[in-house]
């Protein structure tokens, strides 16, 4: 890394290089920041193909986006930070045909901060509706309910988009031609899990192009984390992906644990990794369950229910929550675990194994279940990474993305499982995928069980609490991805700007890739082998 | 074996004797057409019911269990819900076809239902090309789909409306070249004398080896023709919605779901005739004590009993099977079902030319 950095200050002598608590920072002038990018994307020693995450930033003075490059190869990981000063109309390189997943999350950043990327192919709001007033991220925002009042008539939904120019200008285009068939699915739709929208292009029963359309349960929750406090916001990532409710509050805690540098019980950190699994057993229960609904197996869903009612009244006995459990908190966990918590557990290691191989003969080994996703929606590794599609989607397509592995945390270096991966990456195999992790956390869970050492289950934090300044990112493996919080303290009680790798949002982002030119039966079959889940997805 | 027919000519004499030829005949039609629709009803509704527990046993679950004793009345309770509900207006739709649609739909399965042979005597329609009428009439229903597809003014429901299409076409050949075959073996296209040749033993047992292949192929296709899962595309719930009936409301929607259910107990009832015997009951040759003992047992419930099993065995796939893809089920079709019908048709002649049959 030291030597990557002499590298970058003999070549590019207007990147400033800092040195934060744990990454370095690579600050670069707008003019410089696409050389930037390209040298760190293809130099030997550098190799970032992963961009984790992108954060705009409104720094008072300047308006600008934040990159957490990582390089899936060498495994280190650098900030790239790039900002103007112009508020009007700032202006930005793009480098979403560096990384496709920038593609997204510069719409999203122009959505939030009103910061436009020249040369990007497709500059429209992502969330918002499009007569929102102003941006809503900047710190300057008029939040006034009569600005933006709640608006009785309908949004219109554009056929048009636009790209900026790098010399200035703009240039627009129609996302579909006249003749073209555009059929919505969603936003309210049996198989999208949610309040999500594509507008699809068929010919016949061809997908030709999807256009995704995000925000229908945009809740503004990183706008709501700027005036809150640290134990305050805890309960809002527990509402971005309700199926991963504890691991990504487990994130932020760890988030705000590591720059507090407060240490953890062992016991609590030995609870947080059981209900990690057990969470994880439970979406992915569920995953099996509605995929199953999906491709028109009605009984299977029944199923997949029963079971993963028994781990919810596992949850439930020791949290008091079913899909929310609000059991982590800085410094620990809420209380301590139920009498009857390892004796469940060990019942339900029991009970699941032979289910899971009714499960295989009903569905998985089903000859129309295997025809259905043998070979639909094909994603490549390198895609994978592109677009940053981590979790069991990213695994099912050869790329090792473990975090539990990659970075461990909470107990995980203590107990030996298997990283499921395949390279085949078609539908099949991401389900094949998520089974056989089910099978993994059993396995965990086993080893855990019995060993939860004795002791506090928190440790005391002040009520209040002040980061010290600076930035910090931490993610876990939630249940379908890499799901990390990126905080920039400036030593307040409440943070500066908090953003939310969600695990969704690349999966949705990489759907038009893989239905153009399947059928629309095959579209379900992909959404719901990628397993988004939309709020978190909206934030 | 109690012959209804004892009981139809005794109304026919009666009626003849208070009132001239002409009338009579116009009071038995009426008379007829009544029992019929309320025959239709009610299985539809007994249907309905069946439906909901089977599927609530399959899945772990009890089904309808608040509606008097057992549920039993839960499909009454619905009916009366369907009856009231108020049919919405759609803007922008073709008024006229959007209304005719469910009548088409409803009116193909009542002439294909009246074809049916329920007991010893009870037939409707009975001629020498009974069973050629059968799939013509039965057939007419696509245009009722189609029809509400398209009249819908709504792209979920015209994509079901040409998957239906597709689908219905393609597995009309299988149907009507697997009831050939049977045809062949029996020598008879009037459904009576084909239910009284099978007095010896079922077609099913007769005809062996390539009665089997087209019994299994009439269950799959008519599966298929049913729009029941796994061939439910035309209404796949998790892709199109609910497919050509999304726009559909109140009655119109009632019917579509009455002729759904109808059309699954017509399958299962041409099954029946084709290759279980129709209301024969079951004889063994040799135990006599046995065959008189079947035959104490009413036509009526060996028709009805059969068709359940039948029934039983399509909601089983239904409640097993995910659903295949367009382009799946049209190979199913085309490449495998339609040239092994037509090899077994081929077959079946063989057989029946050197009399290789029971």
């Amino acid at each position: 890394m030291m030597m990557l950095k002499d590298k970058i200050v003999a070549r590019m002598p207007e990147v400033r290089v800092e040195e934060g608590a744990s990454l370095l920072t690579l600050v670069t002038p707008p003019e410089q920041y696409r050389a930037l990018a390209l040298f760190l994307r293809d130099d030997e020693e550098a190799r970032f193909d992963f961009m984790v995450c992108m954060t705009g930033m409104d720094w008072g003075d300047s308006l600008g986006v934040v990159l957490l490059l990582e390089s899936t190869a060498l495994g280190h990981r650098v900030y790239v930070q790039t900002g103007t000063p112009e508020r009007d109309e700032p202006l930005l390189p793009t480098v979403s045909d560096l990384w496709e997943t920038a593609n997204l999350n510069e719409r999203e950043v122009y959505d939030f901060f009103g910061i436009r990327f020249a040369g990007h192919p497709d500059t429209r709001r992502l969330f918002l509706r499009n007569d929102w007033v102003g941006h809503p991220l900047r710190k300057d925002y008029n939040a006034d309910g009569l600005v933006n009042p709640v608006r009785l008539e309908s949004d219109e939904t554009p056929d048009d988009t636009r790209s900026f120019l790098s010399g200035g200008g703009e240039e627009t285009r129609s996302l579909f031609d006249d003749e073209e068939y555009v059929v919505n699915i969603g936003p309210q739709h049996p198989a999208t899990h949610g309040v999500l929208r594509f507008r699809v292009a068929l010919e016949g029963e061809i997908v030709k192009k999807v256009d995704v359309h995000c925000g229908y349960i945009h809740r503004g929750i990183e706008k709501m984390c700027e005036s809150l406090t640290y134990p305050q916001m805890l309960p809002l990532a527990d509402r971005l992906d309700y199926l991963a409710a504890h691991q990504h509050r487990h994130a932020l805690c760890l988030c705000v644990e590591e720059a507090l540098q407060v240490e953890v019980p062992e016991r609590a950190m030995y609870i947080r990794t059981i209900m990690d699994e057990l969470n994880r057993l439970s979406s992915h229960l569920l995953f099996w369950s509605t995929l199953c609904m999906d491709l028109g197996a009605l009984t299977a869903f029944f199923y997949g229910f029963r079971d993963r009612e028994k781990v919810l009244d596992i949850m439930e006995e020791t949290t008091g929550g079913r899909l929310i459990q609000h059991y982590n908190v800085i410094g620990g966990v809420t209380a301590d675990i139920h009498p009857n918590f390892t004796r469940r557990i060990k019942e339900f290691i029991k009970y699941l194994p032979p289910m899971l191989k009714e499960y295989n003969e009903v569905f998985t080994g089903n000859v129309i279940a295997q025809q259905r996703m043998m070979g639909v929606g094909v994603l490549s590794q390198e895609d994978a990474i592109s677009y940053g599609v981590t979790g069991p989607s990213g695994r099912a397509s050869g790329w090792a993305c473990d975090v539990r592995k990659r970075r461990p945390y909470g107990v995980y270096d203590k107990v030996d499982f298997k990283e499921i991966v395949h390279a085949e990456g078609d539908s099949f195999h991401r389900y094949l995928v998520r089974v056989e992790e089910i099978v993994e956390s059993l396995h965990i869970l086993e080893q855990l069980v019995d060993n939860i050492p004795p002791g506090e289950f928190a440790v005391k934090t002040k009520p209040v609490i002040k980061l010290p300044e600076g930035r910090y990112f931490k993610s876990v493996e939630g249940s379908r991805g890499e799901f990390g919080v990126y905080i920039e303290s400036r030593g307040e009680k409440t943070p500066y700007r908090l953003k939310f790798r969600s695990t969704s949002f690349p999966l949705v982002s990489v759907v038009p890739l893989l239905a153009r030119g399947s059928k629309i039966a095959d579209l379900i079959a992909i959404g719901g082998t990628l397993d988004y889940i939309v709020p978190d997805v909206d934030r | 074996m109690f012959d209804f027919s004892v009981i139809t000519q005794w109304i026919d004499q009666l009626l003849r004797g208070v009132m001239p030829d002409a009338a009579a005949t116009v009071v038995e039609c009426v008379i007829i057409g009544l029992c019929l629709l309320l025959g239709y009803s009610v299985i539809a509704l007994a249907l309905i019911y069946v439906e909901r527990k089977v599927c609530a046993w399959f899945q772990c679950r009890l089904g309808p269990n608040r509606v008097g004793p057992f549920g039993v009345l839960q499909s009454v309770a619905d009916m009366i819900k369907m009856l009231i509900k108020e049919i919405i207006e759609i803007k922008h739709v073709d008024k006229f076809l959007f209304g005719l649609a469910p009548y088409i739909v409803i009116v193909a399965s009542v002439a294909a239902f009246a074809c049916l042979p329920f007991a010893k005597g009870l037939q409707v329609l009975d001629f020498n090309v009974g069973i050629f009428f059968l799939i013509a009439v039965s057939s007419i229903g696509i245009v009722g789909i189609l029809l509400a597809g398209w009249a819908s003014n709504n792209k979920y429901s015209l994509i079901g409306a040409m998957r239906s299409g597709a689908q219905m076409i393609s597995y009309e050949l299988s149907i009507g070249l697997s009831i050939l075959t049977m045809v062949v073996l029996s020598g008879t296209l009037q459904i009576s004398e084909l239910v009284e040749g099978q007095a010896d033993g079922w077609l099913l047992f007769k005809g062996h080896v390539p009665a089997l292949i087209a019994f299994v192929i009439y269950l799959v296709a008519g599966t298929a023709e049913t729009n029941r899962g796994p061939f439910d595309l035309p209404e796949a719930d998790s892709e199109l919605t609910a497919g050509y009936h999304t726009e559909y409301s109140g009655m119109h929607f009632g019917f579509f779901y009455l002729a759904e259910y109808l059309n699954l107990f017509i399958v299962a009832g041409v099954a029946t005739t084709l290759f279980l015997g129709g209301w024969m009951p079951l004889h063994v040759p040799g135990w006599e004590g046995f065959n008189q003992v079947m035959d104490y047992i009413p036509s009526i419930f060996w028709f009805f009993g059969k068709v359940g099993v039948m029934i039983f065995v399509i909601m089983w796939f239904k409640w097993t099977f995910p659903r295949l893809r367009i382009d799946q089920l049209l190979r199913l079709e085309w490449k495998y079902l339609l040239p092994i019908n037509l090899l077994n048709l081929l077959l079946m002649v063989i057989v029946v030319v050197y009399e290789l049959h029971f």
